[in-house]
């Protein structure tokens, strides 16, 4: 039983923004040095698919939820194979993890894939720091190689750190190889390889375990494509509808994911985004992308369904959003678009889909894992889209 | 949704008096909904029987009937005002028991009322145990989790023994089907103890059936806050974990929000399960909670129950998060949508969002068994606390210390000096819940305890468990180091321990520690709760302390009061304290101050979020309270402290406070010195020729003797230093008194016995006043119903007095200005007096707020603590008087003789307390004070009005049918007006034979009915308790004997609870009682909204 987190056991740790601005506490998990964005989220629950979430990659994430590692690590939450986070920050970290499923500390799992973190800062100033100032780049150093060091060398460290914008990063995090995910059938056991009622082609940009779940539980065989994926690697796999999934870095930047994207618009198959994937989509209808002051990164965020009027409290990750107007039908080379979610918060564009052709997406995260289950209509939709193509194609 | 259109007015019904489980949250949630609606432009009807409440405040709603909630009387309130809709979800369980049966008469639909925030069929199936299994099934299908806890019904023991096996094995739950409260179950933990249990339930139950529920003691407990519009948008609010596993009902357990040891799988299927059930139950609008139990082994989840209205926990939910359910429930139901409705606290963004935490609320029960010392204090699923303090900290072990010290009650803090204990002993009797168990679980860690063992014996999940450790080992880091260093120091402070603690640990004193700590630039900061963890910037300034690094509290120009509130409702610290706070809180806003309140009940109006400019949720300790007046002295100039608003609890801080350079205002510490210690007040006594009872104080039996032997007996004997009469007794005998001494543990040396000549026969009034040190201001004058020696507090009283004349009101008004002046009050005061004979005693002053203030405020029409909190700062009554707040001309002693009487009733919580034998405890009243609640009856005449408060606090007074007469030898004279009258009325009579004797020899009929002590008759006649049970009686007049016969009237009492029989306790209860018997049998009994009444008065004063 571990009580190493409290008192000196700890080695001291110093965080510093490129702003100057200095936290000090303790180190937790690995020690050494690293850097990244520095973003927060929100969400009280759900830490390990937070930390698995590739979409954080090159990112120091600060929980605003003060204990973190209660309910230890287990082995079927994560979202990914590693942790992605650059570094994490939390106030107090768990001495004993107590769940059924629990295998091993949150301390000795970020220690085992060295990720360094700090623990022991008051996060709420760090947050609100963040919130006045916007996501910035930040370094933890813990540990004896940084004791004794002037913090204007550690910030100058910092500042030689890469910026978020105009980073490209997908190829880092996605899949180098594709792999399948089988369909479930009704018995819960998986669906022979090719025999499932549809195929799905899914550009893996950074994409979470859950999100090819969630199709598999609707009988669909998700065939997972590195980000790399042309347009001829994608009909390969002769699919019934194509996704393009979440995943770190800057919009901008996806030229090629772009391309791909404008070139099943115009086979007109029925195409899903989730997240950088909503980006993409915006930048193939023509639209610009931005990046948002300190993003969406939390579970409790309210967005509206513009086309029924009802609120789902939903999963967001996201420092960009797209720019697309929220008053009006917009025309683009694939027909009319139009905003079809939006952020009740701040009115961030959610969501956009084509009104001539079967294409939509969402900037938030449907599959959630972690965050509420209230937008999982929309692998429904997806599905049915499918659906209404097949009925087509037959009928023709 | 937009608004509907079509509703103009709405009723809105209360939850009447305070009880145990109905407490002040619902003068909370009913506040909030009235303000809303009456913002939203609707004209707001409002019924509630509890004068000690925000929300019965005359403005609060258009038409305040302060009436009783019973079905009867609401009808006339509906007949009379005729409202579009009914509102009753806000009132708990009294709310909508009253609403349902209003339905099911056909009322709602007589008078056109359409029931808004709820329907009765989603009533019925949240509320109704057999039909909300079905909602949980029928969830299960949709959604593929969520269950029932699993049982068998059985006939035979053959069904019982092959039950335990279809339920998994043992341990099992035993439930008779049919009996009355839950009689013969129990649980059993092999086939031995389930033979014995199912056997007796089985002889038990009238269809031979119990019903064998597998058993969930012990697994973790969670509970979840929903709201859902017409759109079916849900929000999950906040989600709180029990610290004490499956067993203690969740308003006596330790609670924390949010959830501390839930993955994200975990919860969500919560969530799923919470919003499917909401969904599956139909709650069109509003909020509601579902409890759930998760096995700690596997992880299932069983779904406990759910209440489809606003309750406790939502008032919790909305103090811990900054959610405010209730206002919103009040929105809902008007037609708005989630969306629609801003969040306050950002204003910019909706609340159609779920409230992100980034600190920890700890909630702590208060309990109250000192003052029941028969009842058995082990906790179970029938809630017993009386009250409860919450804190926020940054982590779990800042909040949970800072709760158990809000808590205020000797022990409830950690300690970790003194004997350790023998810790399997320790460990032992932390396997029962307790009042304390924490502690005793702190005290089996000091003793050397393991973190395993102290889950195996508690169940107490093991991440709290490890909690306790880590608070342990800073302990003793703090005993070991050399010298308080500033790490070390911070670090304590990190995790909760209190300058007390730190210098108990160190054999400091701990204004020592707080110097030192001081001087280590050592020193809380105050973060915000925002609803959104510090996402987006917070417009409310609603706080909480934190030993961190960056403070949020905002400069200010405007002078601030600082106004302390009354922390955790007890038994003689209730409802009504908070009132007078809440008030000086808009008095003194209005009069361009900034108002902050320092509080931790979160059951009140005073710690709503916009109550005040500032809110600091925090214990109301000396330590906390110097922070947060530092704080705002950083913050902007400061005009003052109010201390004599919230009850003695800020009242014992005075001294301290202004010792420590605070500026007290109001009362001064020396006059508040004055008043409370005897020796000094019996100067300010004796200089006003004023006459007190002859006492004396003793430290011994002998030195007590001598002085009952020279004063005379009976003797008022108690404890010096103690609250709400704590120990209190009427001595009539040697015998008693030296047993008293005896059984008394907090006599000592230095905390002596005060022994009082006890006024047999007294008439006791009660005065409320306000005096600015030139003017006294009489707010009213109380007469008490009960004669003298019961507590003042549990005693029935009449404003106007009425049977107190010109002269005596002469007297009462020298008397109190007398005082008032020789004490050096500013503000209000509450002195006690005894009419024997015809001298008039002084038996004791209060330099404060009173649990009166409310209820003289009501009566009067005159805004009592708003007066005193403008006094305090300086305003004389004179100006006062000028501007309106207090009537030009006149008081509450000069009443205009046709001004409205009314009468205030105390509610006692004995239904609520067993022995460890089951058994009901006793009712008698006394000079200790037990009542939790009160309610106010108001007409034009006393007996209508004791009529309204008798209906409003235990249901109605019959008007006909068998009343059961046994009294006391010293009651036998004044027994027998009132029982003719009751036999004019056309009551049988029935009496045990000493009364029928003396009954029948003044011409009065009365049947005589077998003692208990005698047994079942020959003939099978019934003894008085089995007709209380069988329902034969309608009316019970028993006064106690004594010391002597007392086991008979015990059990006739008791019965009289368990059956809901009006039991009367006292003659001078009995000759009310008669009044208003008569009154309703005249059945004239109308209702009057408090706006009607204070125009009359008005009119009349002008």
């Amino acid at each position: 039983m571990t009580t190493s987190t409290r008192g000196a056991a700890k080695a001291p740790a110093v965080l510093v923004l490129e702003d100057g601005r200095i936290f000090r506490g303790r180190a937790y998990g690995a020690v050494g040095e690293t850097f990244g964005e520095a973003v927060f989220s929100t969400g009280m629950t759900g830490y390990q698919e937070t930390l698995t979430d590739p979409s954080y990659h090159r990112q120091v994430v600060v929980m605003t939820a003060p204990h973190v590692g209660n309910t230890g690590v287990n082995d079927e939450d994560p979202e990914s194979s590693r942790i992605w986070v650059a570094g994490y920050v939390v106030r107090d970290p768990a001495r004993v993890p107590s769940n059924w499923r629990s295998r091993r500390s949150l301390d000795e799992e970020l220690v085992q894939q060295g990720v360094v973190g700090i623990s022991g800062i008051d996060t709420r100033a760090l947050t609100r720091h963040l919130r006045e100032r916007g996501a910035m780049r930040v370094g933890i150093f813990s540990g004896a190689n940084w004791d004794g060091v002037r913090d204007e060398a550690l910030l100058a460290r910092v500042k030689e750190a890469p910026q978020m914008k105009g980073a490209n990063l997908s190829a880092e995090v996605a899949t180098k190889e594709t792999y399948v995910v089988p369909a479930i059938g009704p018995d819960g056991e998986a669906v022979p390889i090719g025999t499932a009622k549809f195929t799905v082609a899914a550009v893996d940009l950074g994409i979470k375990g859950m999100t090819p779940h969630r199709m598999a539980q609707r009988g669909i065989e998700v065939h997972v494509l590195p980000a790399t994926a042309t347009v001829e690697d994608v009909y390969a796999v002769d699919p019934d509808g194509v996704f393009f999934s979440n995943g770190p870095g800057d919009p901008a930047t996806a030229d090629g994911p772009v391309a791909v994207m404008r070139g099943v618009l115009e086979r007109k198959t029925p195409l899903f985004g989730i997240c950088f994937g909503n980006q993409i989509l915006g930048r193939a209808l023509g639209f610009g992308t931005y990046k948002l002051k300190y993003g969406h990164r939390g579970i409790n965020q309210p967005v509206q369904d513009r086309t029924t009027g009802k609120v789902e409290i939903t999963a967001h990750n996201h420092g960009f959003a797209v720019d697309a107007p929220l008053d009006k039908i917009s025309e683009t080379p694939y027909g009319r678009a139009e905003v079809s979610h939006v952020c009740l918060n701040d009115q961030v564009v959610e969501g956009l889909q084509l009104l001539d052709q079967p294409a939509f997406s969402v900037q938030y995260h449907p599959e959630a894992a972690a965050g509420p289950h209230d937008a999982a209509y929309l692998f429904d939709r997806f599905t049915s889209l499918m659906e209404t193509a097949q009925m087509e194609a037959d009928r023709a | 949704m937009p608004k509907r259109t079509d509703i103009q007015s709405v009723l809105v019904i209360g939850s009447g008096p305070i009880v145990i489980g109905q407490a002040a949250e619902f003068d909370y949630s009913g506040t909030q909904a009235c303000r809303i609606l009456k913002a939203e432009g609707l004209r707001v009807i409002l019924v509630n029987s509890n004068p000690a409440t925000i929300m019965t405040d005359p403005e609060i709603a258009d038409a305040t009937y302060v009436e009783p909630i019973t079905p009867e009387f609401v009808e006339k309130i509906i007949a009379k005002e005729r409202p579009d809709a009914l509102l009753p979800t806000l009132g708990g369980q009294t709310a909508l028991n009253t609403a349902i049966s209003m339905h099911e008469q056909g009322v709602l639909e007589k008078y056109g009322v359409e029931l808004i925030g709820a329907n009765v069929e989603a009533i019925n199936k949240g509320e109704d145990r057999e039909l909300f299994k079905g909602v949980v099934e029928a969830v299960k299908a949709k959604i593929g989790y969520g269950e029932s806890a699993r049982s068998v019904i059985c006939h035979t023991m053959d069904d019982v023994i092959a039950g335990v096996g279809i339920l998994g094995g043992y341990p099992v739950v035993v439930r008779p089907s049919f009996t009355m409260g839950g009689a013969g179950s129990g649980f059993a933990h092999d086939e031995e103890e389930l033979r014995r249990i199912a056997g007796q339930g089985l002889t038990l139950s009238p269809t031979t059936e119990v019903l064998l529920e597998e058993s969930i003691l012990g697994w973790k407990e969670y509970e979840l806050e929903l709201m859902r519009d017409t759109k079916d948008n849900v929000v999950v609010v906040c989600s709180i974990e029990n610290f004490d596993p499956m067993g203690v009902h969740t308003g006596d357990s330790i609670t924390v929000a949010p959830a501390m040891t839930l993955t994200d799988r975990e919860y969500q299927r919560l969530r799923d399960i919470g919003i499917a059930i909401i969904r599956e139950v139909g709650v069109d609008t509003g909020g509601c909670n579902i409890q759930f139990a998760i096995d700690p082994a596997d992880g299932r989840v069983i779904v406990i129950e759910m209440n489809p209205r606003v309750s406790r926990s939502s008032a919790l939910a909305s103090k811990a998060t900054g959610f405010p359910i209730a206002k919103i429930a009040a929105k809902l139901a008007i037609g708005y949508t989630l969306d629609e409705v801003p969040n306050d606290i950002t204003e910019k963004t909706p609340a159609s969002f779920e409230p992100s935490l980034d600190y920890v609320v700890v909630k702590a029960p208060r309990f109250a068994f000192e003052k029941f010392p028969l009842a058995d204090a082990t906790l179970t699923t029938t809630m017993k606390s009386v009250g409860e303090a919450m804190a926020i900290g940054r982590n779990f072990t800042e909040a949970l210390q800072k709760a158990l010290r809000s808590l205020e009650k000797k022990g409830s803090q950690f300690t970790f000096v003194g004997p350790v204990g023998d810790k399997d002993e320790l460990l032992a009797t932390a396997v029962r819940p307790t009042d304390g168990r924490i502690n005793t679980v702190m005290q089996a860690i000091r003793a050397g305890a393991t973190q395993e063992e102290v889950f195996e014996f508690t169940r107490i999940d093991p991440w709290f468990v490890d909690q306790l450790f880590l608070i342990k080992e800073i302990a003793d880091d703090l005993a070991a180091a050399e010298k308080l260093h500033p790490e070390l120091l911070a670090e304590a402070k990190r995790h909760g321990f209190s300058d007390a603690q730190i210098a108990e640990i160190r054999g400091l004193r701990e204004d020592v520690v707080r110097e030192v700590r001081h001087a280590l630039g050592v020193r809380p900061v105050y973060k915000t709760v925002d609803t959104c963890a510090a996402e987006f910037a917070a417009k409310t300034p609603y706080f909480y302390s934190s030993y961190d690094e960056e403070s949020e509290v905002a400069p200010r120009t405007k002078p601030a009061v600082i106004i302390l509130g009354s922390g955790p409702n007890r038994i003689g610290q209730g409802i009504e304290f908070d009132y007078s706070c809440v008030h000086a809180s808009f008095a003194l806003h209005d009069a361009g101050y900034e108002t902050v309140m320092v509080n931790c009940n979160p059951e009140t109006v005073s710690t709503d979020y916009d109550t005040s400019d500032r809110l600091y949720f925090e214990p109301l300790t000396l330590e906390d309270v110097l922070e947060i007046v530092h704080a705002e002295s950083l913050a902007g100039p400061i005009a003052g402290v109010i201390v004599q608003l919230g009850g003695q609890t800020p009242l014992g801080l005075a001294q301290a406070l202004k010792d420590n350079g605070v500026p007290v205002v109001g009362t001064s510490p020396e006059a508040i010195h004055a008043a409370e210690d005897r020796g000094a007040f019996g100067r300010v006594l004796d200089e006003a020729g004023l006459p007190a009872p002859k006492h004396g104080t003793a430290t011994t039996f002998t030195g007590a003797k001598a002085i009952a032997d020279e004063i005379g007996y009976p003797v008022l004997v108690r404890p010096s230093y103690v609250l709400g009469g704590r120990g209190m007794e009427i001595v009539y005998d040697e015998a008693r008194l030296e047993s008293y001494i005896a059984e008394s543990t907090e006599i000592s040396p230095t905390r002596p016995v005060l022994v009082d000549r006890f006024l047999d026969d007294a008439i006791e009034i009660d005065v409320d006043a306000l005096y600015d040190g030139h003017e006294l201001y009489l707010g009213g004058v109380m007469e008490h119903i009960e004669e003298a020696g019961i507590h003042s507090g549990d005693s029935a009283c009449a404003l106007p007095p009425i049977t107190l004349g010109g002269y005596d009101i002469k007297r009462l008004r020298a008397s109190t200005e007398a005082i008032a002046k020789g004490v050096g009050v500013r503000g209000l005061i509450n002195i006690q007096f005894a009419m024997a004979g015809d001298i008039l005693y002084v038996l004791e002053a209060n330099p404060r707020a009173s649990r009166t203030v409310p209820f003289t405020s009501k009566a009067t029409a005159v805004p009592l603590a708003k007066a005193a909190a403008r006094i305090s700062l300086g305003t004389t009554i004179a100006e006062l008087r000028a501007e309106g707040m207090l009537p030009k001309n006149g008081d509450g002693g000069t009443l205009p003789l046709d001004a409205p009487i009314s009468v205030k009733e105390a509610v006692m919580p004995w239904s609520r307390f067993r022995d460890i034998h089951g058994r009901g405890v006793d009712t008698v009243l006394g000079p200790e004070m037990r009542s939790t609640g009160e309610v106010m009856g108001i007409d034009s005449v006393f007996g209508t009005a004791y009529a309204k408060s008798q209906a409003g606090a235990y249901g109605p007074l019959p008007t006909k049918g068998r009343a059961f007469i046994s009294v006391a030898n010293r009651d036998k004279r004044t027994m027998i007006f009132p029982a003719r009258e009751l036999v004019a009325h056309g009551f049988e009579l029935m009496a045990t034979s000493g009364t029928a004797e003396v009954l029948r020899r003044n011409g009065i009929n009365a049947t005589v009915v077998r003692k208990l002590s005698e047994g079942e008759g020959p003939d099978g006649e019934k003894t008085i308790v089995q007709l209380i049970h069988d329902g034969q009686v309608d009316l019970i007049v028993n006064t106690p004997y004594g010391t002597g016969g007392r086991l008979d009237g015990y059990e006739i009492r008791t019965a009289a609870v368990a059956r809901g029989v009006p039991c009367l306790t006292t003659v001078q209860a009995l000759a009310a009682a008669v009044q208003g018997i008569d009154a309703l049998n005249r059945g004239d009994v109308g209702v009057r909204s408090l706006q009607e009444h204070a125009e009359q008065l008005t009119a009349a004063r002008d």
